[in-house]
């Protein structure tokens, strides 16, 4: 759970988790051009990727090959164990 | 100095051109045989002495790493501009084109990315009137 909360810290990547919640299956390019273009963050793609890798360690998104592209969809689970420990919810 | 020609490098430039003109529609305008290859290249019918695209041979050792890592990202390696976005994803997706992002609003503009069957990836965009 530990890393979850890492992962959620920081804001670039809360961002991130946003962008994904609209749609599954996005390239590394789209989530850059979607934090660039809709939130005017112009990390590097080199820090967007890690960022990527800590979201995906925490259990916060799935990072799926499909061919030769690669897609990134946001995993709720993490999410959801929150909701279960602290709102009560079964 | 003016720019008359870009260039996509493809795998196979026989099957290039029959995506890039069946497909997606574009007309050949050049066809030179220089060699193993062609000096084979493709405009737009709606501007035949505008720019052409040269469709070029990927055969150097570099290109198909490059090529591959590029898709791999989802990153387009050019764009093209149509009038609108969500017709054309509809048009070239009964057509059979794969792509790796569907309409999606990006600020001012409306972008797509779909794959050119010889080893790119290529967006096409619409840019709001502001």
């Amino acid at each position: 759970m530990g890393d979850v909360f890492k992962a959620l810290a920081d804001p670039t990547r809360r961002t991130i988790l946003d962008e994904l919640a609209d749609r599954d299956d996005q390239t590394l390019f789209e989530i850059c051009s979607r934090l660039l273009t809709k939130h005017r963050l112009d990390s590097t793609r080199q820090a967007i990727s890690q960022h990527l890798d800590v979201l995906e360690a925490a259990g916060l998104i799935d990072v799926r090959r499909e061919g030769r592209y690669k897609f990134h969809s946001i995993n709720r689970a993490p999410l959801e164990h929150i909701a279960d420990r602290w709102l009560g919810r079964s | 100095m003016r720019i008359y020609v870009t260039s996509v490098l493809v795998d196979d430039q026989r099957k290039a051109l029959a995506f890039y003109t069946d497909t997606l529609g574009f007309v050949k305008k050049h066809d030179i045989p220089l060699g193993e290859a062609s000096w084979l290249t493709v405009v737009s019918p709606d501007d035949p002495d505008g720019t052409e695209l040269l469709l070029e041979p990927d055969g150097h050792p570099a290109a198909r790493p490059w090529k591959a890592a590029l898709v791999a990202d989802g990153i387009p390696l050019t764009s093209f501009a149509v009038d609108d976005v969500e017709a054309e994803y509809r048009r070239l997706e009964a057509l059979g084109v794969e792509f790796t992002q569907p309409p999606t609003e990006m600020g001012p503009t409306t972008t797509a990315v779909f794959d050119d069957t010889c080893g790119n990836l290529i967006q096409i965009v619409h840019v709001a009137a502001s």
